[in-house]
């Protein structure tokens, strides 16, 4: 169906439902309730999993398929975000402009970029990302601040010139909407004491994500796909047999710079504010770190690692040590204290640990991913056959 | 001219830090071929090195004084370091105020022991491993220890001044016959410098005079007819992980007082350092120093108000700037030997 083999067509089915239903799936506590700060169905984080989702997708078909690790991808992300809200500005507060024109922009920088990158291969790619990257950052953040805004960012203004909005004699607010339908608008379902928020930025950022998910599943399956994974297996071969690959390195560059901007082109849709730091190298790191958590050269990794670490950063990085201290409130005293102390570095504001030593032993462990460890525990389950799914006894994540 | 001089000396202590850097990932990458992401934080490890040991000279404990009274007449308490009662007072204040030199010979065994555990426990199992995931995971131990330090000390940087007897700057301009005030460049940073020219040229000596280097010099060069020799090569290689990550924690230890150490100062010099190892081309130690003071100077001159003036901005830019134009034009760097990650 849709071009797609069932078992693809399958997965596209459950991303689906996933992104459709995720205001019921992640608001699963009552509200007021003790575990309620585990709700995670509020539209500025759901829409946050979809956009960094969208990135790490793009990232992979860099990564995971063709093997070249990039450093710099925040900056195409960046330069996304500078474009959509400079169509913002100056066009109109429609979102569908400053997306296009946000992909555009993106895929034309990542051109220049890829193009001189790619006269290198392995470590010397990752630094010549890195200092692409770095340099764009610097840019943006000091030298271009005309365009950029520099340290403060940007934002719409009521000044803004605007001209499709001026000219169509729309009302002057300065909300990003789509065709009219606000961004920022929702509506909340309550149902007992649960509270179910309908966002139409999410909805539309979860719609952008299913397209840019069935893209990636038909570019993994295209000749073109098998082309970037030889590439990946022995880029030397490839070229002792006649073939250039530069022009198919270059090709995956792009399209994942656009996925990157097209990203950076939803998050202005969704906030409507641009700032530098957004393009700090740190920023390409995360990028690495959702792509090799969920699984680098899977389908659906990309898409886990993204809400992982998304969820993580905004849901565990809230708990401090009062709320600890009530989870552990049933304890004596002496052993509370004790167990307060133990996890409160890996929590709330010490995350970061928890996901610097989770990915270390990531990429020690289970180089396919968390959709390795997936396959792991399945396969105890599955114990009777295990010549059927893995006929070479060996995981290859990127099927 | 003299503006010239200034800028040169105002490279040099941006140089010595990123010098020592690079130094120190080149003797890992060149002895055992691996792409260390967490050397930055070994230097932030360094630094704040110098943090704990002036925290533990300061350990204090209240003492009732006498001669101090409150408005009521009662006798105050003060707080009175431990280190009075061992050496007296003006010992005590004598070695409180001279930490952070001090805290070098804390750092050389902490940073040593940190090297063999690294190397043992991490990075011994990476060596067969592609260049990527050796990125991966010294990336991932970075943000790890990047945490730790930062769950101890907080996120604020620490101030860690140095010794009394070198604050204050010293008059080049008056010195060197230009007019006074002109060319003033603080005590700390001289030493900086030359305790940097110590560390490098103790490295090279050790490698060039002594038969453990001779050995990992030809281990650098072929490790596997080395092995055959019958010489254990890996243990050599793990005590140079010990060094490399000493030279970090050393070039960390006195670059505290020049900036205050906070938790990400190490990521911020990473990124830059392995710059310099490329321009100076991967694998070459005196390419590593020789780039580390250049691509210094150069920032420095980038940073000259008439040049700014031309051109905005260069200074944040010059460095990213030249490592581009040498990657595509010359990919081994300035002294990199043919052949080594060349592709």
């Amino acid at each position: 169906m849709m071009g797609l083999t069932k078992k693809d067509f399958t997965l596209l089915l459950i991303v689906a439902v996933l992104a459709l239903f995720a205001p019921f799936i992640l608001n699963p506590f009552p509200e007021g309730s003790a575990m309620a700060q585990f709700n995670a169905g509020y539209p500025d984080l759901m829409q946050r999993l979809v956009i960094f989702g969208i990135f790490a997708i793009g990232f992979n078909i860099l990564f995971g398929l063709t093997g070249y690790l990039s450093f710099g991808h925040a900056a195409f992300l960046g330069v996304g975000s500078y474009a959509a809200i400079w169509m913002m500005k100056l066009l109109t507060m429609n979102v569908v402009p400053a997306i296009i024109i946000s992909v555009l922009v993106a895929g034309v920088f990542s051109l220049l970029v890829g193009w001189i990158s790619l006269r290198r291969s392995g470590i010397y790619f990752s630094i010549l990302t890195l200092a692409f990257a770095q340099m764009s950052y610097s840019l943006a953040y000091s030298v271009l601040t005309p365009i950029t805004g520099g340290e403060t960012g940007l934002q719409p203004k009521a000044g803004d010139p605007r001209i499709i909005d001026r000219a169509l004699g729309a009302d002057g607010t300065e909300r990003a909407n789509f065709f009219g339908l606000e961004m920022g608008s929702s509506y909340d379902m309550t149902v007992g004491n649960w509270v179910f928020t309908f966002s139409a930025g999410y909805y539309l950022a979860a719609v952008v994500m299913l397209a840019a998910f069935y893209l990636s599943i038909r570019i993994f399956r295209s000749p073109f796909g098998l082309m970037l994974r030889a590439i990946k297996s022995n880029q030397q071969r490839l070229n002792y047999t006649g073939l250039n690959s530069k022009p198919y390195t270059l090709a995956a560059f792009v399209i994942s710079g656009m996925y990157a901007g097209l990203a950076g082109g939803l998050l202005v849709a969704m906030d409507t504010q641009v700032g530098a730091e957004r393009m700090f190298w740190t920023a390409s790191g995360e990028v690495v770190l959702m792509t090799i958590l969920g699984g680098a050269g899977t389908l659906i990794g990309p898409i886990l690692g993204a809400g992982f670490i998304k969820y993580f950063e905004n849901i565990v990085s809230k708990i401090n040590e009062s709320i600890l201290h009530q989870w552990f409130a049933f304890m004596p005293d002496g052993i509370e204290d004790f167990l307060v102390a133990i996890v409160y570095p890996f929590i709330g504001k010490g995350w970061h640990l928890t996901l610097g030593i989770v990915f270390m032993l990531v990429v020690i462990f289970l180089p396919g991913g968390l959709v390795e460890g997936g396959q792991r525990v399945a396969r105890l389950f599955k114990r009777k056959k295990p010549a059927d799914d893995n006929p070479d006894g060996k995981t290859t994540p990127a099927e | 001219m003299d503006a010239i001089i200034l800028q040169i000396l105002n490279g040099l202590d941006k140089g010595s830090a990123y010098a020592l850097i690079a130094l120190g990932l080149t003797l890992i990458f060149g002895t055992l071929g691996v792409v260390n992401f967490a050397h930055g934080a070994l230097f932030m490890i360094g630094a704040f090195c110098a943090v704990t040991l002036s925290r533990i000279l300061t350990l204090s404990h209240e003492v009732i004084d006498e001669t101090k009274t409150d408005f009521l007449g009662n006798p105050l308490k003060v707080d009175v370091p431990y280190l009075y009662d061992i050496f007296g007072q003006t010992t005590g204040d004598a070695i409180i105020d001279w930490a952070v030199p001090i805290s070098i010979l804390f750092a050389i065994p902490v940073m040593v022991f940190i090297g063999f555990a690294m190397e043992r426990g991490l990075i011994k199992h990476f060596y067969k491993r592609p260049h990527a995931d050796q990125i991966l995971v010294t990336f991932g131990l970075a943000i790890v220890l990047q945490e730790i330090i930062k769950y101890f000390y907080g996120a604020n940087p620490i101030p860690t001044p140095a010794p009394e007897a070198f604050r204050g700057s010293f008059d080049f301009g008056a010195a060197m016959g230009f007019d006074p005030n002109t060319i003033i460049y603080p005590y700390w940073r001289l030493v900086y410098f030359a305790f940097s020219a110590v560390i490098i040229g103790a490295v090279f000596a050790f490698l060039q005079f002594t038969t453990f280097g001779m050995v990992v010099r030809a281990g650098m060069a072929d490790r596997e007819t080395v092995g055959l020799l019958g010489i254990n090569i890996d243990k050599r290689f793990t005590i140079m992980f010990g060094i490399a990550a000493a030279v970090a924690g050393l070039a960390g230890v006195m670059y505290a007082p020049i900036n205050s150490p906070n938790y990400h100062m190490g990521m911020d010099f990473l990124v830059l350092s392995f710059v310099v190892v490329v321009v100076g081309g991967m694998g070459s130690l005196s390419g590593a120093v020789l780039a580390g003071f250049l691509l210094g100077i150069l920032e420095s001159f980038a940073s000259m108000a008439v040049v700014l003036e031309t051109l905005p901005g260069i200074n944040q830019i010059i460095i990213y700037l030249v490592a581009i134009i040498i990657l595509l034009t010359r990919p081994r760097g300035l002294m990199g030997r043919k052949g080594v990650m060349e592709e």
